[in-house]
Parts: structure tokens; sequence; C-alpha cells
């Protein structure tokens, strides 16, 4: 079984400002969310808060598993993955960036080499597998980034626009991946974007912040 | 003018004779210095991480204190590393004075703060993306610090190096502490002052090469790491 997550009452301010209120919403297992926004609306915030990276100035975040909901630790964050705007390339091979979730999890050595090789695949970018990932342009550090994620197989993957500032040629290997990750309904997604088309192509949902509230778009 | 040259034909003698005295001194000298450099990486690097990677209490102060002691003079650290181990001292009881050991301790108080403020100075630097990728592909806090302290190696790498240097060129520090005793506590840098005192240039004039080549190689690493910290990586597929 897969997670379902739930927002109840999410406020949050950054410097005297209110970025978020009274945000609500659940997002059901397997579905795919496109969430837009004027920039500056609170989407990354949002979208940081529901990774369990920041936490909210009031409100709850729930994951829940049959219904049940589950405890914010280490295990839970283990179910989850977040794409961030920058990816936040590590210093080292194509390899052993997509290879990193799995190793601290101690996978196998024989298991991450096949997982990781048949991501990179589905990636494009197995043959880079030996080169520096600092090297990489915009566009294959987001290949890479997803990868990343999707190599843990989570079941909640949180996209913050990842085709922004990449070549249409990059935006298409993305949204494919995406599109394949949703057809494999295992992971419920949540995908920022400023693209109206890209969220009505890939987007099962779509939501809209403004004005801090959190709608159905 | 006639002195320095005699004075550099017997050191090159002395140096293709593999003498003795001199690869003695020089084995001397690379173990204390890489004692001490040892000891101020396992205390300086936890300490210049914990610093970069926990909002500890008194943060501020403990690096002053840190970058202050960057600028040590080595007699002050000799003066009070041989108060301490002098027969008198709290630690008299240890017998270290004139050792070795007194020696590589002087180097080591040295060397720790180089060590902890450029290893906090990379740490710090690194992207806090960073951190939070480690902590988004499901990283516990530990793998978390360990991971950035990774992204900032060649930067520690540096920290080790500049130390290193510090510690290999001292003169004030080991001396008060190790006596210079031949064949005991005798390193280059003693060993370049004594002879000199004795105008026996040859085996002071050996010394002040190979220390000039240490030097360099010192600052060529130094200058790789810099380099290999500005923009790269190790591109292997286990590491």
């Amino acid at each position: 079984m897969g997670l379902s997550l739930e927002l109840a009452g999410i406020y949050k301010t950054y410097n005297g400002h209110e970025i978020l209120r009274d945000c609500s919403w659940v997002f059901e297992e397997g579905l795919t969310y496109a969430l837009m926004g004027l920039n500056g609306t609170g989407k990354s915030t949002l979208l940081r808060i529901c990774a369990l990276l920041e936490t909210p100035d009031q409100g709850r975040v729930s994951y829940l598993a049959d219904q049940k909901p589950l405890a914010p630790d280490l295990e839970l964050r283990r179910r989850l993955t977040l794409l961030l705007p920058g990816v936040g390339v590590f210093n080292t091979s194509v390899f052993n960036n997509v290879a990193y979730g799995l190793k601290i999890r101690s996978v196998k050595r024989r298991e991450i080499e096949k997982r990781v090789m048949a991501i990179l695949d589905v990636v494009g970018l197995a043959h880079k597998r030996r080169e520096r990932a600092l090297d990489l342009s915009t566009g294959q550090a987001k290949r890479l980034g997803l990868a990343r994620a999707m190599v843990l197989e989570p079941e909640v993957i949180l996209l913050d626009e990842p085709t922004a500032s990449i070549d249409q040629e990059n935006t298409e290997i993305i949204e494919g991946i995406i599109r394949k990750m949703k057809a494999e309904g295992k992971a419920t997604i949540i995908l920022v974007t400023h693209d109206p088309a890209q969220a009505a192509r890939l987007g099962d949902k779509l939501l809209l912040i403004k004005d801090g509230r959190l709608l159905p778009g | 003018m006639d002195t320095i040259f005699q004075g550099f034909i017997s050191a090159f003698k002395l140096m293709a004779a593999l003498d003795p005295t001199l690869l003695q001194i020089i084995w001397l000298s690379l173990k204390v210095s890489g004692g001490a450099l040892v000891l101020a990486i396992l205390l300086g690097l936890p300490l210049g991480a914990l610093l970069a990677l926990k909002r500890l209490p008194l943060r501020g102060l403990i690096l002053s204190v840190v970058n202050t002691g960057m600028g040590l003079p080595p007699v002050v650290v000799g003066l009070f590393v041989y108060l301490l181990l002098s027969r008198s001292g709290p630690l008299g009881f240890m017998e270290l004075l004139y050792t070795p050991g007194a020696m590589i301790i002087a180097q080591f108080v040295l060397a720790c703060p180089i060590v902890t403020s450029l290893s906090h100075t990379a740490i710090v630097n690194v992207n806090p993306i960073i951190r939070q990728a480690a902590r988004v592909l499901g990283a516990n806090p530990l793998q978390e610090a360990l991971t950035v302290i990774r992204e900032a190696r060649y930067g520690i790498m540096t920290g080790g190096i500049a130390g290193l240097g510090r510690v290999t060129a001292e003169v004030g520090a080991v001396l008060m502490v190790g006596g210079n005793i031949a064949g005991y506590t005798r390193v280059m840098t003693t060993t370049i002052a004594l002879e000199t005192d004795k105008g026996n240039f040859d085996l002071a004039i050996a010394l002040g090469v190979i220390l000039l080549g240490l030097s360099l190689i010192i600052n060529v690493a130094l200058r790789a790491f810099q380099r290999l910290g500005r923009a790269s990586s190790g591109v292997v597929l286990w590491d």
C-alpha cells in the first residue's frame, strides 16, 4: 500500500509575511497533482513542508497508510522524496550520486549496481555514469536529480519545478519519466510548475496557491 | 660567497651519500610533525565540523579563540607546554619534557587551530542545498553531516596541509620542549639553528634545501587541493 497525505490548516510566516494561510488538502494515493501559482506565493514552501524539511507555524501534515497516520520519523522520510529546484548535485560521479540514497539505506552493492544502472538507462544518463556530476548540463542535472529520487522507489514524490530553465529536449525526457511514474501508479506525485500546459498534461488534479491559500485549479 | 658555495657542495655530497645523521634527523622531523598533524586532525576536524554544523552555545567565542590560535607565536606555545610538562608542572609526572612526545604536543597546539578553523570554513561554505538533498534522500543526521563533510573534503585537506606547513617550519617551540638532543630530539629546524651557530654550514644547508623542498611539495599539494575543491571530484564508480 502507498501513502496519502493530508494537510490541515497549514500556516507559515517568513519575516512577518504570511506565506501560507489555512492550507488544507487531502492528496490521494497514486494520483498526480500539479500545483501552480505566481512566484513567491509559497509553492516551494508548501512542498518543503510536505517533505518534512520545514515545520508549519500552525496546522498538521499527516502521512497515512491504510488510513492510519504515521509518525514523522526517519522511516517515513525514507518513503518520500523531494526533487529540489537546484537539485543539489554531490561532488562525485553520476553513478555515486544516484547510488547515494541506496548506500545510506545499506542496500547490497550488487543490488545498488543493478538498480542504479536501470534508472540511469531510463533517464538517458547511463553513458555518463563515470563522469563527474558537476560537469552535467542543467537539463542533465535535473534528470540526475530525478533518477536519484526514482531509484529509491518513493511512495510520495515531490517535484519542485523539474523542468524550469531547461531546454525542450530535456523537458520532454523529464515529462516522459513523470508520465511513466504516473502510469505505474505506485507513487503520489505533487508537481510544482509555472507552465499551465504542462500542468494539464501531467496533472490528474490541478491546484492553485493564491493569496496564501491552496485552492482547486 | 665562497663559504655558501662550499656549503652547497658539501650539502649535496651529504644528501647524495644518504648520510645517516641527515636521514635520522629528517625521519624524526617527519615523525614529530606527522604525529602532531594526525592528532590535530583527530581533534580539529570533528571540532570544526561541530562548529559548522551545530548551533552550539558560545560558538562565536570558540571560533574567535580558535582563529586567535592560528597566529600563536611558537615560543609562547613552547613556554606553556614547557611549564605544563616540567617537573613542577601539572603534567610533570608524565616525564615527557625533552622527548619527541613533548615536541609532538607543542606542534599539535600550533597545528590544531589551523586544522579546526580551515575545516570549519570549508564545511560552512558547502552549499546548504547539499544538506537538504541528503535529507530528502533519506539521510539520518549523522549521514547528513558526513555528506556535508565529504563535500568539503578538499578544503579540509587544505587545512591539513596548511597545518603541516606551519609545524615543519617551526623551530621555537620544539627547541624549548625538545631540548635539541642529538639523535633523540634534534629535528631539521633545530639542527639548522644549531649548526649555523657553530659555523658548520654543510649540514645546515643540506637540511635547509630539504626543508625548502618539503615546503615546495606542501605548497604544490595545497594548490592542487584548492583547485580540486573549486571544481571537481573523484570520478569513480565506488568509493
